[in-house]
């Protein structure tokens, strides 16, 4: 199977992503597609390493992984409290700190 | 002579400046030992001049190389001193007459606030005023001239609480400004044309310019670097007398001196009258080489002629005893200048000398009235003192007779040496002189006859308080009065062939070989003694008995009084548009408008800049986002299809 397809694939997802990140409001929407972007960034790695046989870029994605986990513990934490301050977990709403 | 005795002598003063400067607080309860210290310090430095007087007399004077402590700026200038007749002529008047009125101003000062500050600037005075006499060069000169301005600007100013006394200070030292610009550029010229200041360096070139034949115009040498032209030392004489119009108040710049008499009256005694004025004098005297060459000695005498009449006619209808006196010394300075500017310079500084003695001892025994007096200047509010303060009497009547020129008194031979010589070189000056002689003798003779002699208008109050002064003060009076006597007798008899002018012959420039003989002084002698008397005598008929009027009776008394207005002209025509100047213009217009506006400007303009990038900080992070997500795009756009 051709690695273009895996990159394309990827190119796709990780699209997904930025576009939901940009015209969602709903913080959780925004933080999953988030985490599409990490994993369209991973599946690229993987196909990339699988292609070159070297195993540096499947090495590279337990560390994303490892970092996304600790992102997502973080970042839901946050919402969390966000939710609980606010009752909303919109981002339009939560402007306090714009200048 | 040693050159560290000259040290020794500038620098004692400065040590009681120090000491009464720096620890006049400790000082403060003890005024015997403040105003000792002050008065020791000036002691050492007369008993140095008086040693380096005997040593000129001797021969030995300090001049060239022997005297220059070290060079500066490359050779050019150098600090060192000048030390001849002429110096120490000038260092006995300042250390001698300067003892005295330290002396004296120990119990005239007493129970002031400042005590110690008023000692400190005395002797602060002292010392730059010999720096003033003792320099090598035009520029320690300028450096003296400037500290005595200094000095003379904070005792004016010293009783600072009082509105008068500050304004008078800085009318002093603004004034002096104008006139010390003169010197300023005066100095300029000379380094431009003769590339040094010191006085060995300019003489011996400018004394291989002679005049021409004809008078008008100058021979030039090779040695005189022909920048200018042949006028360069014509423009720097004048420009130099600019100065000395302004430091020893002529015409037109002799409005700051009346008003300086807010100072205490010693320091009028000392500064106003006996030294720092005179030193206008003495720069002309020193440079009697340039002056001689350039001719415009003839433009000092005639301003000094001028000032001395106009400043004479103010004095007869004054009220003020000390703004009197002040008149009266505007008026005998310019009559030193006609000394220096017709040639006669031996002349010119004689009667600096006799004038320092008899002058001083008149504002000294003013202070010594007022000191009765409870302060009052006003001579109408006086009469009949001389029963009630005899020695202030006698002594002011020794003053004033040698001032009048009554014969054989000092002031008498100095002064008439000088219209002796102004005969010899202009009839006209000669006759304003005379005339001016008559006038001195009036005024002065009106001060004394109102304020001593008639019945007593003193307040009562006052009168039951009435006393002669004490001790500290009357003895310098008494010693005063005694070289006011007999100084001009010891020194000037003989006219030219005056054992005063021998001694003075070897100062450079001072012996001038005059067009015609001048001729037997003795009828001279006897018109300025008939004059003198019949000066004395009109007082004594129109004032014996009567008080001066308080209003003026016509037109011209009432310009007279008013002196002439002159302070009123000048602060229409130049006070005010200046002023106005830098309010509209310096002011309103260039630091508010153009200074302010370009500094708020700039604040401005930054402010407005920030409230257009602040809109760019929203807050959101996804807009933030957008603006990232398509800055990436353009760069890839850009990598993908334009690379």
């Amino acid at each position: 199977m051709s690695l273009e397809y895996y990159l394309i694939l990827s190119a796709l997802l990780f699209t997904i992503g930025v576009i939901g990140v940009l015209i969602r409001r709903n913080a959780i929407i925004i933080f999953m597609c988030i985490e599409l972007m990490l994993n369209a960034a991973n599946l690229a790695f993987v196909a990339i390493s699988r292609s070159l046989g070297d195993a540096d870029g499947q090495l590279f994605v337990f560390f994303v992984m490892a970092v996304a986990a600790a992102e997502v513990a973080i970042g839901l934490a946050i919402i969390v409290s966000v939710f609980k301050h606010r009752e909303t977990i919109n981002v339009d709403e939560v402007n306090s700190l714009k200048g | 002579m040693p050159r560290d005795l000259i040290i020794v002598l500038l620098i004692s003063p400065l040590v009681g400046f120090l000491i009464n400067g720096l620890f006049g607080k400790w000082l403060k309860g003890n005024e015997k030992l403040s105003g000792g210290i002050g008065a020791l310090a000036v002691l050492v430095s007369l008993i140095c001049s008086i040693i380096a007087f005997v040593s000129v007399d001797r021969g030995n004077t300090l001049e060239g190389e022997a005297g220059i402590l070290y060079s500066w700026i490359s050779d050019y200038i150098s600090i060192g001193f000048h030390v001849d007749a002429l110096t120490t002529v000038m260092l006995l008047v300042i250390t001698g007459v300067g003892f005295l009125i330290h002396v004296y101003s120990i119990g005239y000062m007493h129970g002031d606030e400042g005590y110690t500050r008023y000692f400190a600037y005395l002797n602060l005075f002292v010392f730059a005023m010999l720096i003033l006499v003792l320099g090598n060069n035009y520029l320690m000169m300028f450096v003296g001239w400037e500290g005595v301005g200094l000095c003379s600007y904070l005792l004016i100013g010293f009783w600072y609480e009082k509105q008068s006394a500050t304004d008078a200070g800085k009318k002093a030292f603004i004034v002096n400004r104008i006139g010390d610009f003169g010197f300023l550029l005066g100095m300029f010229t000379l380094f431009a044309a003769f590339g040094t200041l010191d006085f060995g360096g300019i003489f011996e070139t400018a004394k291989e310019l002679q005049p021409a034949a004809e008078g008008m115009g100058l021979v030039e040498t090779d040695s005189f670097k022909q920048i200018f032209g042949a006028s360069t030392l014509v423009i720097a004489t004048l420009l130099l007398f600019v100065g000395a119009i302004g430091k020893s108040a002529q015409i037109p710049l002799y409005v700051w001196l009346p008003d300086a008499m807010e100072g205490p009256t010693p320091v009028s005694a000392l500064i106003h009258a006996a030294t720092m004025v005179t030193a206008g004098v003495y720069m002309i005297a020193r440079s009697a080489v340039l002056y001689n060459i350039a001719g415009t000695g003839v433009v000092v005498a005639w301003i000094g002629v001028l000032t001395a009449l106009f400043a004479a006619i103010i004095a007869i209808k004054q009220n003020d005893i000390k703004r009197i006196l002040a008149y009266s010394t505007v008026s005998q300075l310019g009559y030193m200048f006609v000394g220096v500017g017709v040639g006669a310079y031996a002349s010119g500084i004689f009667h600096l000398v006799t004038h320092a003695f008899f002058k001083g001892l008149m504002f000294l025994t003013a202070g010594s009235v007022m000191h009765a007096m409870a302060n009052e200047l006003d001579i109408r509010k006086m009469g009949g003192l001389r029963k009630k303060l005899p020695i202030t009497h006698i002594t002011f009547l020794v003053g004033a007779l040698a001032i009048a020129g009554a014969p054989f008194l000092s002031g008498f031979w100095s002064k008439d040496e000088i219209l002796h010589s102004a005969w010899g070189s202009s009839k006209i000056i000669y006759i304003i002189g005379i005339a001016t002689a008559f006038l001195t003798a009036f005024y002065m003779f009106r001060l004394i006859f109102v304020t001593f002699y008639g019945e007593s208008r003193v307040d009562p109050e006052v009168e039951s308080h009435l006393h002669e002064s004490p001790a500290v003060m009357w003895v310098p009076l008494a010693i005063l009065a005694i070289p006011s006597a007999i100084i001009g007798l010891l020194l000037g008899v003989g006219g030219h062939d005056s054992w005063f002018h021998h001694f003075t012959e070897k100062v450079s420039g001072f012996k001038v070989e005059h067009g015609e003989a001048l001729g037997s002084a003795i009828p001279f002698m006897i018109i300025s003694s008939i004059v003198g008397i019949l000066g004395i005598a009109y007082a004594w008929t129109r004032y014996k008995n009567r008080v001066p009027s308080a209003e003026p009776t016509n037109a011209l008394q009432k310009l007279v009084a008013n002196k002439f207005y002159v302070d009123e002209i000048y602060n229409t025509f130049i006070v005010q548009p200046i002023k106005n100047a830098s309010h509209f213009l310096l002011w309103k217009l260039f630091d508010s408008g153009i200074i302010d506006g370009i500094v708020n400007g700039v604040a401005v303009l930054i402010r407005a800049i920030g409230g257009l990038l602040r809109r760019l900080q929203t807050g959101l992070v996804q807009a933030y986002i957008v603006s990232m997500v398509v800055g990436i795009v353009i760069f890839l756009a850009f990598y993908l299809f334009f690379t």
